[in-house]
C-alpha cells in the first residue's frame, strides 16, 4: 500500500516542480497558465483510470445499487408491475413475519450458517495447512483441491443429487460396501440441512484453501525454525505460529463466510425444494418463492431487505476489521 | 476533504438509483392505437414452437403465413420458447416490458394473475370469437373472474391415473384392464416394485410446490375441497385429505411401493416414467405426451385411465391457454382473439389440422385437448382425432370413459402458498415413517387459514 502511495504521488511532485518554477520565471499570467497546463497533464495522465471507474461505477450503479434501492422501495409496497405501486407501510413486512415458514426459514439459514462453519470453516484451513506441510505434489494437489470451484454451482449440486439417492447413489454404495445401513441423506428432516452443509462445503473449500494458502506461504519460516528448536511439534507450531500470524485472514474469511452462507440459496432449491418439512426452507429460497412462486415482489423484497440488514451487520464488522488490517 | 468526497459519493449513488428507479418504475405510455379498425396492426404471441421441434414449428409457420393472407392488415410476431413459459418468470418479463401482446398461460397461474390485474379484461371483445360459445362452461371459468373474462384456453385435460402397460405385463397384470380402486392401485405398485431394484410402483410428489398441487388434485377426485365455499378458510382437513395421505402412507412404508427417493418435482417423475420403471402416478394425458416428447418414452408404453374411485367427481383443471398483456391496444387485443380462433379453436385448422399432423409423422389421437365437450365442434374434433389417429387410441379408452362424468374444478385462491403448505404433509408422510396425519393435517390447515386470511 504504501508503495502504490509513492509511486502515485512520484508523478504530481514532478508536474508541480517544473510548474512552480516557470511560475518563478514568468509572474502570475504564466504561473494561471501552468496551473491549467498542469491540471490538464493530470487529467489526461488519470483519463484510463477515470475510465475504468466510470465503467465499475455503472456496473455498480445498474447491478448492484439499483435493484439495491428498487428491493428497499418494491417492500413498501404493492405493486402488480402494471400499475403504479401501491404504497403500503409495513404490510409486506407484517405480511412475512406472519408466515409459518418465515421462523423456520431463519432458523434452518442460522442452523446452516453454523454448521458451514464447524465444516466449511476449518475443512479448508485444515487442508492448506496440510498443502502447506507438502513437499510433494503440491501443484497437482491445490489444482484438485481448487477443481470443484470451476464446476458450475448447478452441476455440482445436481452431481450430488445423484451422490445422495438413496438407491443407487454414491454414499450409500460406499456405506454399503462397509456394511452400514444406508442413510436418508435428503429425505430426513435430520440429515437434509447437513447434506446441504456437505455439497456447499465441497463447491467452496477450493477458494478458501488457495487464501489460507497463501496467507500460510507469508508466514516467515524462521518462527517455524525457532519453534522447531524449541521442540514444538506439528500441532504446536500450528497453534502458536500459524494461527497468531493468520489470525486476520482467519476472521476476514470467518465473517465472509457468514455473509455468504447466510444467503445459502441453490442448495436447497435444487435438492430439496425446501423440504422435507420444511427442513431446508432459507430465507434466499422463501425470498425467491415469495417473488417468483407467490407472484408477491413486496413480500420477496421485504424479506429481501431483512436479510440485507442482518448481513450488513456482519459486513460492517468485515469492514472494520479489514481496516484495521490495512493499518 | 474525506467528508465531502464520501458526501460526493453517496449523492451520485442515490441519484444514480433514483434515476434507475424512475426510469423502471414500468409505466411508458404508448400510443393509445396502432391504428383504425382495418389498419395495420402487430401482435406478438408466445409459445411458437422451438427450432429443436422443427415439425411443429413448420405448421405454426404455415398457420402464421395462412392467417396474414386472410387478414393482411394483422402481423404475427411469434416468439418461442421452451417450455412455452416458465411461470417463475413471468413477473419478471412484465416488469421488463417483453410480455407479449398474447401470451401463453398455464391454468394454474390464472387465478393469481387475474387477481393481481396482470392481464387485460377482453370481455367486450370475446363476443366475436364465435367458437367461444361452444366451449366448456368449466373450461371458460378457468378465464373469468366474476363476469369478466381474461383469456381464452388452448389445452384442457382432467386428471386421471397414467400407467406403463409394458410394465404392468412385466408384472403379470393386465394393461387393457388398469386399476379401478386404490386397492387395485396399492397391488399392482407392489407387484412392479417386486420386479426387481430401482422399480417403483407409484411415483408422487412432495417438494416445490408440486406435492401440495398433488394433493390437491388426489383431493378433488375424492371428491373433497381445498377450501370452503367462501374460499376464508381451509376445507381440506376433511375425510377425503386424510384419505390421500393416509393412501400415500401405506404405499409409501408398509408396502415399499413408492421407492426410497423421495422429494420428487415434476421433472423427477417424469424421468422415471421415461425410464420405463416407475408403473403409475396421477397425471393427464398430456404426460404421455411429454413422457414421449423430452423423456425417452414411447407412446405406445402408457395408458391412462381415470383417477380410482373418483366416478362422477370432480377433477383439478388442467391445461394452457392464452391471456393478453394488460398494455395491448383494443386492436391488438381483435387482432390476437381472431389469431386465437384461427389457431387454437377452430376444428380442423392451426392445432386440430389433424390431417397435417399425420402427413408429418406427428402423434394423433390423445384425447386432448377437450375445448368443447360434446357440442358439435367437440364431436368434429373427435371424428377428425379417430380418422387420422396414428397413436393406440384404446390405450387411453378408460380415461375417455370417465370424462364426461368429471368436472373441471379450479384451483383455491392463493393456490401456490396453499401448496407449499401442503407440500409438508406430502413430504412427511413420504420421508417418515412415523408421520402424525392427524396433526399433519391439523397444522397445515392452521397455517392455511392465515394465509387465507390475509387480504394482500
Amino acid at each position: 500500500m504504501a508503495a502504490t502511495r509513492t509511486l502515485a504521488r512520484r508523478p504530481r511532485s514532478a508536474g508541480s516542480a517544473g510548474g512552480g518554477g516557470a511560475g518563478t520565471r514568468g509572474g502570475p499570467v504564466e504561473e494561471d497558465r501552468d496551473q491549467t497546463g498542469a491540471l490538464r497533464r493530470a487529467v489526461g495522465r488519470n483519463l484510463t483510470a477515470y475510465g475504468f471507474l466510470c465503467g465499475a461505477l455503472i456496473c455498480f450503479a445498474l447491478f448492484s445499487w439499483y435493484p439495491m434501492i428498487r428491493e428497499v422501495i418494491l417492500s413498501f409496497q404493492q405493486n402488480n408491475f402494471v400499475d403504479p405501486g401501491q404504497w403500503v407501510g409495513f404490510d409486506n413486512f407484517r405480511t412475512v413475519v406472519e408466515d409459518p415458514a418465515f421462523r423456520s426459514a431463519w432458523l434452518n439459514t442460522a442452523a446452516f450458517s453454523c454448521l458451514a462453519l464447524v465444516i466449511g470453516y476449518a475443512v479448508p484451513f485444515v487442508l492448506a495447512v496440510v498443502l502447506n506441510e507438502l513437499r510433494h505434489a503440491k501443484a497437482y494437489l491445490r489444482f484438485v483441491v481448487y477443481l470443484p470451484v470451476m464446476l458450475p454451482p448447478a452441476v455440482a449440486v445436481l452431481l450430488f443429487k445423484w451422490f445422495y439417492d438413496p438407491g443407487a447413489g454414491l454414499f450409500n454404495q460406499v456405506l454399503d460396501a462397509f456394511h452400514l445401513p444406508p442413510l436418508s441423506w435428503l429425505d430426513s428432516t435430520s440429515t437434509a440441512l447437513v447434506s446441504l452443509v456437505l455439497v456447499s462445503t465441497w463447491m467452496n473449500l477450493g477458494t478458501g484453501t488457495l487464501i489460507y494458502l497463501a496467507a500460510l506461504q507469508s508466514v516467515p519460516g524462521d518462527l517455524y525454525e525457532s519453534a522447531e528448536l524449541d521442540g514444538a511439534g506439528l500441532f504446536r507450531r500450528v497453534w502458536h505460529v500459524t494461527i497468531p500470524q493468520t489470525k486476520l485472514i482467519l476472521l476476514v474469511m470467518l465473517l465472509l463466510q457468514i455473509v455468504a452462507t447466510m444467503q445459502v440459496f441453490i442448495e436447497p432449491y435444487l435438492l430439496t425444494g425446501g423440504g422435507p418439512e420444511n427442513a431446508t426452507v432459507t430465507v434466499a429460497y422463501l425470498m425467491y418463492q415469495y417473488a417468483f412462486n407467490f407472484g408477491d415482489f413486496g413480500g420477496g423484497s421485504a424479506l429481501g431487505l431483512m436479510l440485507m440488514i442482518a448481513l450488513l451487520v456482519f459486513s460492517t464488522v468485515y469492514l472494520r476489521v479489514s481496516r484495521e488490517a490495512e493499518q | 476533504m474525506r467528508t465531502t468526497r464520501r458526501g460526493l459519493s453517496l449523492v451520485l449513488v442515490v441519484g444514480l438509483g433514483l434515476v434507475a428507479a424512475s426510469c423502471g418504475s414500468g409505466e411508458e405510455k404508448k400510443p393509445a392505437a396502432e391504428g383504425s379498425a382495418d389498419g395495420p396492426v402487430t401482435i406478438t404471441v408466445g409459445c411458437q414452437p422451438p427450432k429443436s421441434n422443427p415439425k411443429e414449428r413448420t405448421a405454426w409457420d404455415a398457420d402464421v403465413a395462412a392467417f396474414q393472407k386472410q387478414h393482411p392488415n394483422i402481423t404475427v410476431q411469434s416468439k418461442d420458447a421452451f417450455p412455452c413459459i416458465n411461470p417463475d418468470t413471468f413477473q419478471a418479463k412484465l416488469a421488463g416490458g417483453t410480455q407479449e401482446d398474447v401470451f401463453y398461460v398455464y391454468y394454474s397461474d390464472v387465478q393469481k394473475i387475474m387477481k393481481a390485474k396482470q392481464a387485460a379484461d377482453i370481455s367486450q371483445y370475446v363476443g366475436n370469437v364465435k367458437a367461444a360459445k361452444d366451449l366448456r362452461p368449466d373450461v371458460m371459468g378457468v378465464f373469468k373472474d366474476g363476469d369478466k373474462t381474461y383469456g381464452l384456453p388452448r389445452n384442457n385435460y382432467t386428471m386421471g391415473l397414467v400407467y406403463n402397460r409394458k410394465l404392468f405385463t412385466q408384472a403379470g397384470l393386465n394393461p387393457d384392464s388398469p386399476p379401478k380402486t386404490w386397492s387395485e392401485v396399492q397391488e399392482a405398485a407392489k407387484k412392479i416394485a417386486a420386479l426387481g431394484a430401482g422399480y417403483v410402483g407409484y411415483g408422487e410428489y412432495s417438494a416445490g410446490n408440486t406435492g401440495g398441487w398433488h394433493f390437491a388434485a388426489s383431493l378433488y377426485a375424492r371428491g373433497g375441497s381445498m377450501v370452503s365455499d367462501d374460499g376464508k378458510t381451509a376445507a381440506f382437513n376433511s375425510p377425503e385429505g386424510k384419505a390421500v395421505l393416509e393412501n400415500l402412507k401405506k404405499m409409501r412404508w408398509d408396502d415399499n411401493s413408492m421407492g426410497s427417493k423421495q422429494l420428487l418435482q415434476w421433472e423427477d417423475v417424469m424421468r422415471m416414467m421415461g425410464s420405463g420403471k416407475l408403473g403409475m402416478m396421477i397425471g393427464a394425458p398430456d404426460v404421455v405426451q411429454s413422457v414421449n416428447n423430452d423423456f425417452q418414452g414411447k407412446f405406445e408404453d402408457y395408458g391412462v385411465t381415470a383417477v380410482p374411485e373418483s366416478e362422477g367427481k370432480a377433477s383439478l383443471s388442467g391445461g394452457d391457454g392464452y391471456m393478453f398483456n394488460p398494455k395491448a391496444t383494443p386492436e391488438k387485443m381483435k387482432a390476437g382473439l381472431l389469431w386465437l380462433e384461427f389457431h387454437e379453436l377452430t376444428p380442423g385448422q392451426g392445432q386440430f389440422n389433424y390431417a397435417r399432423s399425420k402427413e408429418q409423422g406427428r402423434p394423433v389421437g390423445l384425447p386432448i385437448p377437450d375445448l368443447y365437450g360434446d357440442t358439435a365442434p367437440g364431436q368434429e374434433i373427435v371424428a377428425l382425432r379417430k380418422q387420422y389417429a396414428t397413436v393406440p387410441v384404446d390405450h387411453f379408452a378408460p380415461y375417455v370413459a370417465e370424462q364426461s362424468n368429471i368436472t373441471n374444478k379450479l384451483e383455491p385462491p392463493k393456490a401456490q402458498e396453499l401448496y407449499a403448505v401442503l407440500d409438508v404433509a406430502m413430504s412427511a408422510v413420504l420421508t417418515r415413517k412415523d408421520a402424525d396425519i392427524d396433526k399433519l393435517l391439523r397444522d397445515a390447515e392452521s397455517k392455511a387459514n392465515k394465509i387465507l386470511a390475509k387480504n394482500t
